[in-house]
């Protein structure tokens, strides 16, 4: 289990993380997600031993690992761009460690580690030749080969097309989770955090702001800046949250995402697809702005008593600007902002 | 607006560099009026002198100095087709034969001041080399040092080899500097041509150090060096003495006048010198009273001129033997190619 | 499209090769020729003879197994050195950068001298009893060229990205193998070529195998020296200089083949220097000792250079712009350190013209094998005079060029020419490397948006190439201000050099001349430090500015 207890680290005087505190369990997958900046990249070199501390400690299973050096470390760090070792050939990478400690069965496992990251048959091939994919594969494979106790993933992704992330999205999720794997990974990206992990937190300006399991994080952001980062399209305050609360007990008395007995005044962060044109909506609303997608129609409506919504319709209804229109609200894609 | 700083960098690099160049710098001068001299890089001629030439004789005087004496007679063998200048001077008495008998020279009779005759080359009936000075080349000694460690000192060639002397001795080498090879000729009169190289045998095996050149062994190695020195004898000149002034009326060292070669440095006309005129002005030059005084002085060598009067150092302490050993130019020119062969290999570890 | 690429490539060679071809392979083959002749008849016996000479076996062995030794001597010191200088921050650091590129201009005699007034019998290191051995030859040699190898290295070093060497670390590397199998490779092209330079320059050195070695061990270059202008033995040079010419061939395809790796393209960005670490201890240490190495002779010309008549004085350096006791000059050592100056500075643009010229041609990805090997040997080529005598080319000149078109032996810049000669091997090999690591999809991405090759040249390779051109440009200054060879024999006596008064000063009678020699080494050390500083300083700052 790994244990960050005050961490900080700083550049030239500048603090680039502060006072971080977090803790991995075994076999779980740890996103910390941020804007670009906010440091994560920073924490996760620390983790691996590449940043002095300036305070605090990183520990595994109870040991204090401050002041051990990158190698003897016992995790290993896959970078954005995958860093394979251009003089090398795909099964030289991915042997590199292997070789590094003359482990037995080399070669077999080599292609064990291909085959599991899909890239049969690729062994003798030089990085240049390989696409962005191929590349990140082979990088992964790399940190895999000596069984890490800790996988830092540093936005292994980010450097691919929206496509193509997806689906190697889905892959590491599953290999990670076939090899039992405990994995830090830091993106700015929250789908890829929700395909790949376990567990969330949510990174600003150098310090946690928000941390736990990941789908308690999704229902409760803590701040308005830390829900919108999560995706949420809109965080309504005042009167305009209280309408739509209103409306989302009226419908879902029982609801357990949303307590009316919470703050009084409560900010309600929603999501793109929380209002839905709907006849029997109770919403009434004028449409601003249409577009059509290809799963659906995106709106921009103003409501009344509230103001400008996003919302969604189906496709095969598209009103356009000036109608008015009817919405209702699906409470599980909405989320109280600040508390639990 | 960090653009502008680099501009004006490059701007100003490229100003800089334009002012520095040496493009465009190349000697106006004549041709007809203009004297070329050729000569060692131990020619030393002041300005004075060099103005004084200009202004009796009319020509303008350019110098080219590159090389030792051995450097510069090959140099003007290899050019003899079209020589780099009009005049030479640095040739000495072991390389006069070959600059001779390659033919690079041009006759040439001056008038020889009082003496000079004495030091004409052997051999040399053309009149090919004029004689300009003349200095021996001889073993010094640290008298201080000897005095201190109540030593008596050494007095000959022989001498050298004795265990008394042992690990005393520093020499520059006969193959790259011409006192020592001067010192090697020495050796070869003393003990003959078949006897030479057992001495130096004996000479090696009593401790001697061999340096590459002359300010090697002076001023590293010899104790009234510039250096801190610890051999107490070194190969020098006669004239060293006049060098090493105490300070109180005398001086700290002394030449062994037993030991000494003499070396005489020629002046000539080149064979295809474009102004022969200007060469043989200049060859007249050096003969002359000015020149000759200046000598000690510029080039640490004794005019030929025996009634030039010396510097009063000189007077008094650069004492030249009477009877320096000598070897025959034709000789020199025929085996020194094997001298220096057998004594490398003599010499070498 | 493959005939305009060669036409293009072949025009960007053709003013290198015509310079090479002008102020090298005339010269030497002229000197060569003459040896081949023989009163007036061809005749390769005569060469054939000296080629199986015992003595010529001996000569070339020694050359080889000392430049060898000193190379690898150089590499072991220089590459800790690279690292520490180039890689760590820490007060001084430019400083000592600067200083340690000192010791490749102080000319070898005076160098010489310092050496052995401190490992000499009587000097403070007496007791080691180098004087006169090989391991005093070998040090002096590395001292001389321990900054080839830390300039080259350094600069390769210090534009390398630090990641995958991080990547490694990060898969359990610890730092020695993250050395031999991360970063090694990365810096093997620079390293090599900075080792076959050193070789060369070791091979072909003079002076130190002569001072040092105290004439009991001869070389290739102080045989032909010796044959050249003692003997005048010219078929036995001709052998020694074809044998040179032909042992510098074998080490360039050797150099080629070591160079040459899978895949040539390196991320190329410029680490920010970090704080000394406690594992940079070793790296510092031996740092310190090449440090110490550097410094000793050079305090020894520092502390000799105070002192005249038994107490330490200034007056050495108040006689810097007299002619020397007893006239021993023609100029003063002030208008020599300014003649000296200004034929660095045309020796460095000429040099940084031509190789620059070159490194282009040479580093553009060729598209055949055959195109491959042209440029290849386009790039040795220029590698050549490197190993080739200053002797063998200084009477070249004056035997071959004195006749129109090619009356140049009279030139005021024949002096430059042949120092640029000598710092354009560098100059390419610095450059090379940096060039052949930029990713050619950006020339491609700059000619895609409508910018001419000569524009994608300054968009793409000349941001990456800056600090190289600067690092290039204060070697091929530090070269020529500290060239003796070749230049004492071209140099214009009422326009000597520096090293050349040096030279004359030292071989005059008379503490005050030595003194004098002394004080002029140590401000062409400082010239040359000042130098360095300056361009190191400015590189720093205009760093991607263009």
């Amino acid at each position: 289990m790994l244990r960050l207890t005050d961490l900080s680290v700083s550049y030239d005087g500048t603090p680039a993380v502060r006072d971080v505190d977090l803790e991995l369990p075994d076999g779980q997958v740890l996103a910390v997600l941020g804007p670009s900046g906010c440091g994560k990249s920073t924490l996760l070199r620390s983790v691996a031993g590449l940043e002095p501390l300036v305070s605090g400690s990183v520990a595994w299973d109870g040991r204090d690992l401050t002041r051990v050096p990158t190698h003897k470390r016992g995790f290993a760090l896959m970078f954005q761009d995958g860093q394979l070792f251009n003089h090398l050939t795909v099964a030289r990478n991915v042997g590199y460690a292997l070789r590094l400690r003359h482990t037995p069965g080399l070669e077999a496992r080599v292609e064990e580690l291909l085959s599991l990251v899909g890239l049969e048959g690729y062994g003798d091939r030089l990085p240049a030749t390989l696409s962005g994919g191929e590349r990140q594969r082979v990088a992964l494979a790399r940190c895999l080969a000596v069984r890490p106790r800790l996988l830092l993933l540093d936005e292994p992704l980010s450097a691919l097309d929206a496509g193509l992330r997806q689906r190697l999205a889905a892959d590491l999720r599953a290999i990670l989770t076939q090899e039992g794997i405990t994995a830090l990974m830091v993106t700015h990206d929250h789908d890829e955090a929700f395909t790949v992990a376990d567990r969330l937190a949510v990174m600003r300006s150098g310090r946690i702001v928000q941390q736990g399991e990941i789908g308690e994080v999704w229902r409760a952001p803590v701040d308005a800046e830390t829900a919108l980062f999560l995706g949420y399209a809109r965080v309504l305050e005042g009167p305009a949250a209280a309408i739509v609360r209103d409306e989302v007990e009226h419908r879902t008395p029982f609801s357990t995402a949303i307590s009316s007995r919470t703050i009084p005044a409560v900010r309600l962060a929603v999501r793109r697809s929380a209002f839905r044109v709907d006849p029997d909506g109770r919403l009434k609303g004028a449409v601003v702005e249409a577009r059509t997608t290809p799963e659906q129609v995106r709106l921009v409506v103003d409501v009344e008593g509230i103001g400008e919504l996003d919302a969604v319709a189906p496709l095969d209804q598209h009103p356009g600007p000036g109608e008015p229109v009817r919405l209702s609200v699906d409470a599980t894609r909405t989320a109280v902002v600040g508390g639990r | 607006m960090r653009r502008i700083p680099v501009a004006v960098a490059v701007v100003s690099a490229a100003l800089l560099t334009a002012s520095c160049s040496l493009v465009g710098s190349g000697d106006g001068g004549d041709d007809d009026t203009k004297v070329v001299l050729v000569t060692h890089e131990s020619f030393v001629m002041s300005k004075k002198l060099q103005k004084q030439f200009e202004d009796e004789s009319g020509y303008d005087l350019v110098i080219k100095a590159s090389g030792d004496a051995g450097a510069l007679t090959n140099k003007l063998v290899l050019t003899k087709d079209d020589p780099t200048g009009d005049a030479v001077f640095g040739i000495d008495n072991t390389f006069g034969s070959r600059a001779i008998d390659e033919g690079v020279l041009a006759p040439y009779a001056a008038k020889l001041p009082d003496g000079a005759s004495t030091y004409a080359l052997a051999g040399d009936d053309e009149h090919a080399l004029t004689p300009v000075d003349t200095g021996n080349v001889c073993v010094n000694v640290d008298d201080t040092w000897f005095a201190d460690k109540g030593i008596p000192e050494p007095r000959s060639l022989e001498d050298l080899v004795k265990p008394d002397y042992k690990d005393l001795f520093v020499t520059p080498g006969a193959t790259t500097s011409s006192p020592g090879l001067a010192f090697l000729l020495a050796t070869i009169a003393e003990f003959g041509e078949d006897g030479w190289q057992d001495y130096w045998g004996r000479l090696m095996a009593n401790g001697t150090e061999l340096t590459q050149g002359w300010s090697d062994a002076y001023e590293v190695d010899f104790t009234q060096g510039g250096g801190n020195g610890d051999r107490p004898i070194v190969l020098s000149y006669d004239s060293s003495p006049a060098f090493t002034l105490d300070g109180q009326g005398g001086t700290t060292t002394s030449a062994l006048l037993d030991t000494c070669f003499r070396q005489v440095e020629y002046a000539g006309v080149l064979a295809g010198a474009h102004n022969p005129d200007g060469a043989r002005a200049l060859v007249d030059f050096m003969l002359s009273e000015p020149f000759q005084e200046a000598l000690p002085d510029a080039m640490y060598v004794f005019p030929v001129d025996s009634s030039v009067a010396l510097p009063e150092d000189w007077a008094r302490f650069a004492r030249q033997p009477e009877h320096p050993f000598t070897v025959d130019p034709a000789q020199i020119a025929e085996h020194r190619d094997e001298w220096l062969r057998d004594w490398s290999d003599v010499t070498s570890r | 499209m493959r005939g305009r690429r060669l036409l293009t490539m072949a025009g960007l060679a053709l003013g290198p090769l015509l310079v090479l071809a002008v102020f090298f392979v005339l010269p030497v083959s002229g000197m060569i020729g003459r040896g081949f002749v023989v009163d007036g008849r061809f005749d390769v016996s005569g060469v054939v003879d000296v080629l199986g000479r015992p003595r010529t076996h001996r000569v070339l062995w020694f050359t080889v197994w000392s430049a060898g030794l000193a190379t690898i001597c150089s590499v072991v010191l220089g590459l800790p050195a690279a690292y520490v200088l180039h890689r760590l921050a820490f007060p001084l650091r430019n400083l000592v950068r600067a200083l340690l590129l000192v010791p490749f201009v102080l000319p070898t005699v005076v160098v010489g001298v310092a050496f052995r007034l401190l490992v000499g019998e009587s000097g403070p290191l007496g007791f080691l009893g180098l004087d006169g051995t090989p391991v005093a030859i070998i040090a002096g040699l590395t001292f001389f060229n321990v900054a080839v190898v830390i300039r080259a290295v350094g600069v390769a070093w210090e534009s390398l990205d630090p990641r995958p060497a991080e990547a490694a670390a990060a898969l359990g590397a610890t730092p020695a193998q993250v050395f031999r199998t991360v970063t090694f490779p990365a810096l093997r092209p620079a390293l090599v070529s900075a080792a076959s330079v050193v070789f060369l320059f070791c091979a072909t050195s003079f002076g130190v195998v002569l001072t040092l070695g105290g004439l009991r061990y001869s070389s290739v270059e102080t045989e032909i020296y010796l044959l050249t202008t003692q003997l005048l033995d010219l078929q036995a040079a001709a052998a020694l200089s074809i044998l040179q010419l032909l042992a510098v061939t074998a080490l360039l395809v050797l150099a080629g083949r070591l160079r040459r790796v899978p895949d040539p393209t390196v991320e190329r960005r410029t680490a920010r220097p970090r704080p000394v670490r406690r594992q940079d201890a070793g790296q510092l240490a031996l740092t310190f000792l090449t440090l110490a190495l550097v410094a000793a002779p050079i305090l020894t010309l520092v502390l000799g250079s105070l002192r005249a008549h038994g107490e330490w004085t200034l007056a050495n350096y108040r006689n810097l712009d007299s002619v020397g006791a007893g006239n021993a000059l023609l100029v003063p050592v002030t208008s020599a350190l300014v003649t000296s100056l200004r034929t660095a500075v045309d020796a460095t643009w000429m040099a940084l013209l031509l190789g620059g010229l070159i490194a282009v041609v040479v580093s553009r990805r060729s598209v055949s094998p055959a195109e491959r090997r042209l440029r290849s040997t386009l790039d040795g080529i220029f590698m050549l005079p490197l190993g080739v005598s200053a002797v063998t080319l200084g009477f070249g000149f004056l035997i071959t060029l004195d006749r129109p078109p090619l009356e140049l032996r009279e030139s005021p810049l024949l002096v430059p020419i042949a120092q640029a000669l000598v710092a354009l091997p560098l100059v390419v090999r610095i450059l090379v490397p940096v060039l052949a690591g930029a990713d050619d999809r950006q020339r491609q991405a700059a000619a895609s948006l409508g910018a001419g090759p000569l524009r994608a040249f300054a968009t793409v390779d000349l941001p990456l190439v800056w600090r190289p051109l600067l690092a290039a440009a204060g070697f091929a200054f530090a070269i020529s201000l500290g060239e003796f060879g070749a230049t004492s024999f071209l140099f214009r006596d009422e326009h000597p050099t520096l090293p050349v008064v040096i030279y004359q000063l030292i071989g005059r009678p008379g503490s005050d001349n030595f003194g004098m020699a002394l004080a002029a080494s140590v401000v062409l050390a400082a010239a040359t430090a000042l130098v360095v500083l300056v361009v190191d300083r400015f590189g720093t700052r205009s760093l991607g500015t263009f």
